[in-house]
């Protein structure tokens, strides 16, 4: 479809399952009926639990975060507790501090 | 025969560098380090470094000059080109507060993201040459080689086969246009003014342009290690994407655009450790071999490809 405003084309998005048309030229954005309300859902779910400092574990709250599939078994594994680990005992003095 | 001169010589001049302004002297000095690569030397607030012998002027140079433009992220140094002393390159800095390797729940890794993000952001001068990341990898691995034979050696260089030439410093690197530190690490992060002031990035010697990923990629490889717990690894992660930094997609899986540099600092610093423990004559400590242990496990799996090239 062409902009209202201007007139050039519009793209259109998909962001969490709302469809969104944005101008290529005046970046402007379009709505279909129904759209805006589900942003605001959207949103107000988002905003629920409060500030999301580390977004990945608010999302997947069991799941660690993403680690290749060359990494130590399970990724970090080895830190079950608060601050377990005694690689990380080991490690952090010396093997984090150095080129 | 020469270490002995640059050192007394070196403290002389952070002396005289610290008493410009205050020529009272009531300050203890101490030697930061004196290792092959660099002698760091404080006086009172003033900190001298002599660089690696055979650093080439017209690489330092610029590489400095950027700090000193850029003293929200970089600490600014002293003096804005390097003075030479027994044939070494020597520059000045204030002194900063560095992180404690004795209180890992201390180390600013919030900070660390920030920083990183706020100098991928910063558009590169024209004059400043490569990153030197992969260059400091290849280094490592052919120390490694000449070091001789170790039941570790096999797996860390079948492991360095499986990367991309770049990564190898064998061509040239994907990115030519972003800024990168090149050698991040918990000892590049000091706080100035000292004790409490604003962390700032150290280390200039590595800076210039390149595959951003690779400052991103010595946490990455302690959390796929098992070194870095997921925790620190994740505000780390945060902190550099709630800042745009340009290295890794803004949210989702990073490790297409980490997996590369990742593998490479692994190597690195499995190559490191073996040379280190065969010079030292003594066996692989626990951490030591878990380095060892992801490289012989990259061999079964293919890198990534996207490296690189996300935004």
């Amino acid at each position: 479809m062409q902009c209202p405003k201007c007139h050039a084309q519009m793209h259109t998005y998909n962001r969490n399952g709302v469809q969104i048309e944005q101008c290529s030229n005046c970046r402007g954005i379009f709505l279909d009926y129904g759209e805006l309300e589900a942003l605001t859902r959207l949103e107000s779910q988002w905003s629920q639990p409060g500030p999301p400092p580390p977004a990945a574990p608010q999302a997947y709250p069991q799941a660690a975060p993403a680690a290749p599939a060359w990494g130590a078994p399970q990724g970090g594994a080895h830190y079950g507790g608060h601050h377990g680990g005694h690689h990380r005992q080991k490690g952090f003095g010396r093997m984090l501090f150095s080129s | 025969m020469t270490a002995y001169p640059l050192l007394a010589e070196l403290s002389r001049r952070a002396g005289a560098k610290a008493h410009e302004a205050t020529p009272a002297c009531p300050c203890g000095a101490a030697t930061l380090a004196d290792r092959p690569d660099a002698t760091v030397v404080r006086h009172a607030d003033t900190v001298a470094k002599a660089h690696a012998p055979g650093t080439d002027p017209a690489g330092l140079t610029p590489r400095l000059a950027l700090a000193a433009r850029l003293p929200d992220i970089l600490l600014a140094p002293l003096a804005p080109a390097p003075a030479a002393l027994h044939g070494r390159l020597v520059t000045f800095w204030p002194y900063g507060t560095p992180v404690d390797p004795d209180d890992p729940d201390l180390a600013p890794w919030e900070a660390a993201g920030t920083l990183l993000a706020r100098l991928h952001r910063t558009p590169a001068p024209t004059a400043l040459p490569q990153m030197r990341g992969p260059a400091k990898a290849a280094h490592a691995v052919a120390r490694l080689r000449a070091a001789g034979p170790h039941p570790a050696v096999a797996p860390v260089l079948g492991a360095w086969h499986t990367l991309p030439a770049w990564a190898r410093a064998e061509a040239p690197m994907p990115d030519t246009t972003t800024l990168c530190h090149g050698d991040l690490h918990l000892g590049q992060l000091v706080r100035h003014p000292a004790p409490d002031g604003p962390w700032r990035l150290i280390d200039v010697d590595d800076l210039g342009v390149g595959v951003p990923a690779w400052d991103l990629a010595r946490p990455a490889a302690w959390y796929a290690c098992g070194l870095l717990p997921p925790g620190e690894w994740t505000r780390f992660l945060a902190a550099y994407r709630a800042q745009g930094g340009p290295a890794v997609p803004v949210d989702g899986d990073p490790w297409a655009a980490l997996d590369v540099p990742a593998r490479a600092l692994t190597v690195q610093t499995a190559a490191r450790s073996v040379t280190k423990s065969l010079a030292e004559g003594r066996p692989l400590d626990e951490v030591e071999q878990c380095l060892v242990d992801a490289c012989a496990r990259m061999g079964s799996v293919p890198p990534q490809l996207t490296a690189g090239r996300a935004k």
